[in-house]
């Protein structure tokens, strides 16, 4: 190495000399480190998402059943129909809170004291008298004979039965006393109460009552808000990106559309909610609360999502299809609809249920414009009152009730697993239709 | 087949009796056409007289302008936002580039192939039932079929495709999808037919086959090719333009060109000693 003549590199066998043998070796290492770090960001952002799912399926799962009281009650025709001609007032007028309440009373026949009898009612929820009701107005013929009915208990009862209220504890620090602990026990052994799946969670709107809460309204509502911005947004953007793509002249005008169609991507959402409040409640008087104005909101939030994802589907179709179809004569908008749109489609189809999805989970706007109120009913069309299900999600967290706190997580979950039906749908109808040319 | 031997005149040999223009009717003119892209000349006032029920093939080095000038013909280059066409191109005596003359209509007029196949990914029945049914060619249904096995049999692909008419034309070899491009094009029923280096992707038999369907086709159309295998000009077509540089060099029969081009530049190129 000291004879410079040496040092000068020799030419024919460069790729085999120790330095080339180093250089391999670094190289080597490099992307050895490189992959490493790889793994680790991989499983870092996994890691996030198994807390996040684990930590939501954890809080909401037990949300999925409930417990009930088996009612087994003779429906006495003298109390519910003395004239005996089923009509449906006199039925829905019937007196079912008596009955429920002595068929309780029934059970532990040493309670008298009106108070007392007052806290064994309410060991079942509200909803058992509503449900013995409906039963009867949905079932006429069975009045005079004896039922046997589910209805849940009231909602401390069933965090108690849960194991979330902890019966150890100084009985002035939690909200079921000794005496109802004790009542719920006898009833137990008497093999009376349930725990069965939960299916108010379902088939139920939004309640006071966390045991009868449920999301039903918040999907119908959520469902209208959807229909309405995939209505606006889908049809405005496509027919944008599809003129900004194939036919409007490029030139400054155009690249400043295109400069601020990006921007609106960006534009927090909640923007989006004060510019409804200000435009459509206020100027236009649209009705509150209502999934056309929510859905009108959400579409403005997407539809700049469904221009860039139409645009890149676009000029995705390769140049030779258009020129095929001009060449034999086709007109520039039968060149567009018969050739280049539906080989455009599956990547605006996905990027449309993409931003579907981010609109499905939006919150912010739906609360600037006033969809945040209780709404009990399920929504019979686009301008009632209605809920929305990230919206219920909000409502439900912020309830006093110890009973709200799984049902919200369950909630998430419910949403959540839309999204990824959302999503998987996306990814499939990208695999389906990739690259058919 | 090696390079130089393709590249070299002595090789190019003309059967007696091919090589000249048998047919006297002009389909085309071209008169003093120029075409820019932005700022950049690549046509520069070429004139000339295209004759019809006759093969008249475009050759010259790479870059010099033969596609630019065959897109001119048929409006193709109206596609590209930055090409802009001057001077007079007429079709049976009629300017297209004129503001009553439909592009859509001269597209119609006269049909393209180009130099990758390039068949629309739907069945091969619709590849070429396309054309006729936004030109209204046939009215009913036995009609269109009548036209699209038509097609296909003079492009030479009905008896390899007959019995799955319904499959993706993309499913295709490439000297099939070629063919059924040609097919798609006839189908149209035009009167040029420009074809721009249409067996450059393909292997030597699909070539020939090709070639031979221009011949055929010569009898009812007038065609207009551009390639860079001098053997095949030779072959198949009866006048020869040699562009360079975006000037229209010599333009003559092709006889004339291979045995005794006039320009040196012609005979550099054919010769091999550029391109
Ligand atoms: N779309 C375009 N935009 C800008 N310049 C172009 C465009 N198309 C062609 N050109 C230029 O015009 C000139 C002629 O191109 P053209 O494609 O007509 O050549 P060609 O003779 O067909 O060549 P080849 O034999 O390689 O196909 C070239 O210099 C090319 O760079
Ligand atoms: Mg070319």
């Amino acid at each position: 190495m000291t004879d410079t003549s040496s040092e000068a590199i020799d030419k024919t066998r460069v790729h085999q000399s120790e330095a080339a043998a180093r250089r391999r070796k670094a190289r080597a290492n490099a992307e050895r480190r490189f992959q490493t770090y790889g793994v680790i960001a991989v499983l870092i952002a996994l890691a996030a998402l198994g807390i996040l799912i684990f930590s939501i399926a954890g809080a909401g799962v037990t949300a999925f059943w409930q417990h009930s009281i088996k009612l087994e009650v003779q429906l006495d025709e003298a109390q519910i129909d003395p004239e005996g001609t089923r009509d449906l007032d006199t039925l829905r007028r019937a007196p079912y809170r008596t009955i429920v309440r002595d068929y309780i009373k029934g059970m532990f026949p040493e309670v008298t004291e009106r108070r007392d009898v007052r806290t064994l009612t309410k060991l079942l929820s509200t909803g058992a008298v509503t449900e013995l009701r409906e039963y009867v107005l949905a079932n006429p013929d069975q009045v005079g004979s004896k039922v046997v009915l589910h209805v849940p208990v009231s909602d401390d009862i069933d965090m108690l039965l849960k194991g979330q209220i902890d019966a150890s504890l100084p009985e002035s620090d939690r909200r079921v006393s000794d005496q109802e602990i004790a009542w719920v026990r006898a009833l137990q052994d008497k093999g009376l109460i349930e725990r069965e799946f939960n299916r108010r969670l379902f088939v139920n709107s939004d309640s006071r009552e966390p045991e009868l809460a449920g999301i039903w309204g918040a999907v119908i509502g959520s469902f209208y808000t959807m229909v309405v911005t995939l209505a606006l947004a889908f049809p405005i953007g496509v027919m944008a990106a599809i003129y900004l793509e194939e036919f409007a002249p490029k030139n400054r005008f155009t690249d400043f559309i295109e400069v601020n169609i990006n921007n609106l991507a960006a534009v927090p959402s909640i923007v989006f909610g004060l510019l409804g409040l200000a435009v459509f409640l206020n100027t236009w008087q649209l009705p509150r609360s209502a999934p056309l104005v929510g859905g009108m909101v959400l579409a403005l939030m997407t539809f700049p999502t469904i221009i860039i994802a139409s645009r890149a589907a676009l000029k995705a179709v390769p140049p030779s299809i258009r020129e095929g179809a001009v060449g034999v004569g086709a007109s520039p908008l039968q060149t567009v609809f018969h050739h280049v749109l539906p080989l455009a489609m599956p990547g605006i189809l996905t990027g449309t249920i993409i931003g579907m999805a981010q609109a499905l989970g939006e919150t912010a706007p739906l609360l600037m414009i006033g969809m945040v109120a209780f709404v009990a009913d399920v929504p019979q069309s686009i301008t009632e009152p209605a809920a929305a299900l990230p919206v219920q999600i909000y409502l439900w967290a912020d309830s006093p009730e110890r009973a709200f706190v799984e049902r919200t997580s369950a909630a998430i979950i419910i949403l959540l697993s839309f999204l990824i039906v959302m999503n998987i749908l996306a990814v499939l109808l990208r695999q389906r239709f990739e690259r058919r040319w | 087949m090696a390079l130089a031997e393709q590249f070299d005149s002595s090789n190019v040999d003309i059967p007696p009796g091919k090589g000249v223009a048998t047919s006297t009717e002009v389909k085309m003119v071209a008169e003093g056409v120029d075409v820019y892209y932005g700022d950049k000349q690549a046509i520069d006032n070429v004139s000339m007289e295209i004759l019809d029920k006759s093969v008249t093939a475009f050759i010259g080095p790479s870059g010099c302008g033969k596609s630019t000038f065959l897109r001119c013909l048929n409006r193709m280059n109206d596609t590209i936002d930055i090409a802009k066409v001057t001077g007079r191109i007429y079709l049976d005596g009629e300017d297209i580039n004129s503001s009553e003359v439909d592009p859509v209509q001269v597209r119609a007029r006269v049909g393209m192939v180009f130099q990758k196949p390039n068949p629309f990914p739907k069945s091969i029945y619709e590849n070429v039932a396309y054309g006729p049914r936004i030109h209204g060619l046939a009215s009913t249904r036995e009609e269109l079929d009548d036209i699209v096995k038509g097609s296909l049999a003079r492009a030479g692909l009905l008896d390899e495709v007959e019995s799955r008419m319904h499959e993706p034309g993309t499913g295709l070899s490439g000297g099939q999808q070629q063919r059924l491009c040609i097919a798609r094009c006839i189908a149209c029923n035009p009167e040029v037919i420009l074809m721009d280096e249409p067996t450059s992707a393909l292997d030597p038999i699909a070539s020939a086959r090709i070639e031979e369907l221009i011949d055929e086709l010569r009898e009812n159309y007038c065609i207009i090719i551009v390639t860079h295998n001098m053997q095949q000009a030779a072959r198949i077509s009866q006048k020869t333009a040699f562009f360079h540089l975006g000037v229209l060099v010599e333009y003559e029969n092709t006889v004339d060109i291979f045995n005794n081009p006039r320009d040196e530049r012609t005979k550099d190129y054919i010769s091999g000693r550029f391109g």
